[in-house]
């Protein structure tokens, strides 16, 4: 819901701020706008699932600007597992190994 | 207070800026950080100039370097961003905003804005540096925020101090930490949401604030509107934004955003063997100390001649004592003359005037802090990539 209304958002203007008024002394809430996501996936096999799953939480730019490692399997293997046991990502199980090879083969 | 006319002014101001170092900063453009995959999109987002953008959800966005050589406080348009969880309040109403004090208190209470504002005030000039800033420059590399150095800035902050809004409350015997949460949270409901701890002898310093005013204006949203923590000489995962709650608790707080993120090697320089893992760690804490050169980017090319080196230096807290800089590539050193002192946890300037014949140089800037801590000839490692504070060096070329 939070990610629909992001994409929606579009800045025409960088003073859109202005419409919603000085904070501190009208009643007017914040309604920051922010621009519209800009980065995409490299393509590769496997991507629909990655970006099925990657961008329910965060923009794809979280992966594209990760360093290229030397074991990859091993690094985005380990990513994968991270966004799953400690961030809670509701990734299906079969789905994992797809993600991983995804941004191995790709990043 | 934000108003209209400053808006504007801002607006306008951000305009006048837009050429940021002599290379056009305008939305669309795009820097390389000067490190591997360090492509990176100039991004506009209302309240700020064109900033290097890293991550878009949730936000994440650097100071284009060259800001740093326009003077010791970084202005609110230019100052970075970071947030963890994709969640942001974009819709807060600053009217209906109430601040919670509760858990091991007396008289646990809920402040408005108008409340706190009401309250005696208090300002500091602090740096707020992200714990990632410069991790970009790690060798091995390691996951996370690929920053250059702009993930730092220098501002007046004005609030109250939080030991008094502590003391309205009355904290309780037994009480041993403070935990701080703000409006922004996750996407997912398992994710952690974002809790800060200071134990409570810190949060009772009297220096930790909680500042609604930044360099005489109101917070910008992505800088934490309209109240964040001050913690100084701190790394700025503790400068919880959009604060809202804050718990006195009797135990230490193991969240997820202590217990396990934001750790640092237990060991003397806080640093471990390039690519190998900690046997134990602690929370990340106070800055280590760190020095730049602002007035020359790497690979310039200058006249031969005189010029003024300038830049800017800080730590954790003790102070600038020396700033020290070579020409020569660290074999021989001099002292430069140290700006006007706006407080110990400020950006403290720097200037020497050299004379440059013909040739290749190293530039190194190294600072010394008050306590006597200064800056590494090698870079230390560890796996999160936090704490770099190698001496920089800038290479020019004369001619």
């Amino acid at each position: 819901m939070q990610q629909t209304s992001i994409v929606a958002i579009v800045v025409a203007c960088s003073l859109c701020w202005l419409a919603s008024g000085p904070a501190s002394v009208t009643a007017a809430p914040v309604n920051y706008q922010i621009p519209q996501e800009t980065a995409v996936f490299r393509p590769g096999p496997n991507v629909e699932v990655a970006q099925g799953n990657c961008t329910a939480c965060h923009s794809v730019d979280y992966i594209n600007t990760q360093p290229a490692m030397k074991n990859k399997k091993d690094f985005w293997q380990a990513e994968v597992t991270k966004m799953i046991k400690v961030y809670g990502a509701p990734i299906d199980e079969a789905e994992i190994g797809k993600i991983v090879d995804y941004l191995a083969a790709t990043y | 207070m934000i108003d209209r006319r400053d808006l504007l002014k801002g607006a306008g101001l951000a305009a006048l800026l837009g050429g940021l170092g002599g290379t056009s900063a305008l939305a669309g453009d795009v820097v390389t950080l000067p490190f591997a995959n360090g492509e990176r999109p100039l991004v506009k987002y209302p309240q700020k100039r064109p900033m290097i953008g890293l991550t878009s959800r949730p936000p994440q966005l650097e100071t284009p370097f060259a800001v740093f050589n326009d003077g010791p406080i970084t202005p609110n348009n230019a100052f970075f961003v970071r947030y963890h969880l994709a969640g942001l309040p974009y819709d807060l109403d600053p009217d209906k905003f109430t601040l919670e004090i509760r858990g091991k208190v007396d008289k646990p209470l809920k402040l408005s804005l108008k409340d706190i504002r009401k309250m005696k005030a208090t300002e500091i000039v602090a740096v707020n540096q992200c714990s990632g800033n410069s991790r970009g420059f790690f060798e091995p590399r390691v996951a996370g925020g690929q920053l250059g150095n702009g993930a730092m800035g220098n501002a007046r902050w004005r609030g109250v101090s939080l030991k008094s809004v502590l003391e309205m409350a009355g904290v309780q015997a037994g009480a041993r930490q403070v935990t701080f949460g703000g409006m922004d949270g996750p996407i997912v409901d398992k994710t952690p949401d974002f809790v800060k701890a200071l134990d409570l002898d810190h949060a009772m310093n009297g220096e930790v604030m909680l500042a609604y005013g930044m360099n005489g204006e109101d917070l910008p949203f992505l800088n934490g509107f309209p109240l964040r923590l001050i913690v100084p000489g701190y790394y700025g995962t503790y400068w919880v934004k959009h604060l809202n709650e804050i718990t006195v608790i009797d135990s230490v707080f193991d969240g997820f955003w202590m217990k396990s993120a934001y750790r640092i090697p237990d060991t003397p320089n806080n640093a471990v063997e390039p690519g190998t893992t900690p046997k134990a760690t602690i929370p990340i804490n106070r800055f280590t100390v760190r020095s730049f050169i602002t007035s020359i980017a790497d690979g310039a090319r200058l006249k031969t001649g005189s010029t003024t080196l300038r830049g800017i230096a800080f730590d954790g807290g003790a102070g600038i004592k020396e700033v020290a800089v070579s020409t020569d590539g660290g074999r021989t050193w001099i002292n430069a003359k140290l700006g006007k002192d706006l407080g110990k946890y400020s950006f403290r300037e720097w200037k020497l005037p050299v004379k440059l014949a013909a040739g290749a140089y190293e530039l190194k800037v190294r600072a010394t802090s008050n306590s006597g801590e200064t800056q590494p000839d090698a870079p230390r490692w560890n796996p999160a990539g936090y704490l770099r504070n190698v001496i920089e060096t800038v290479r020019v070329a004369v001619a």
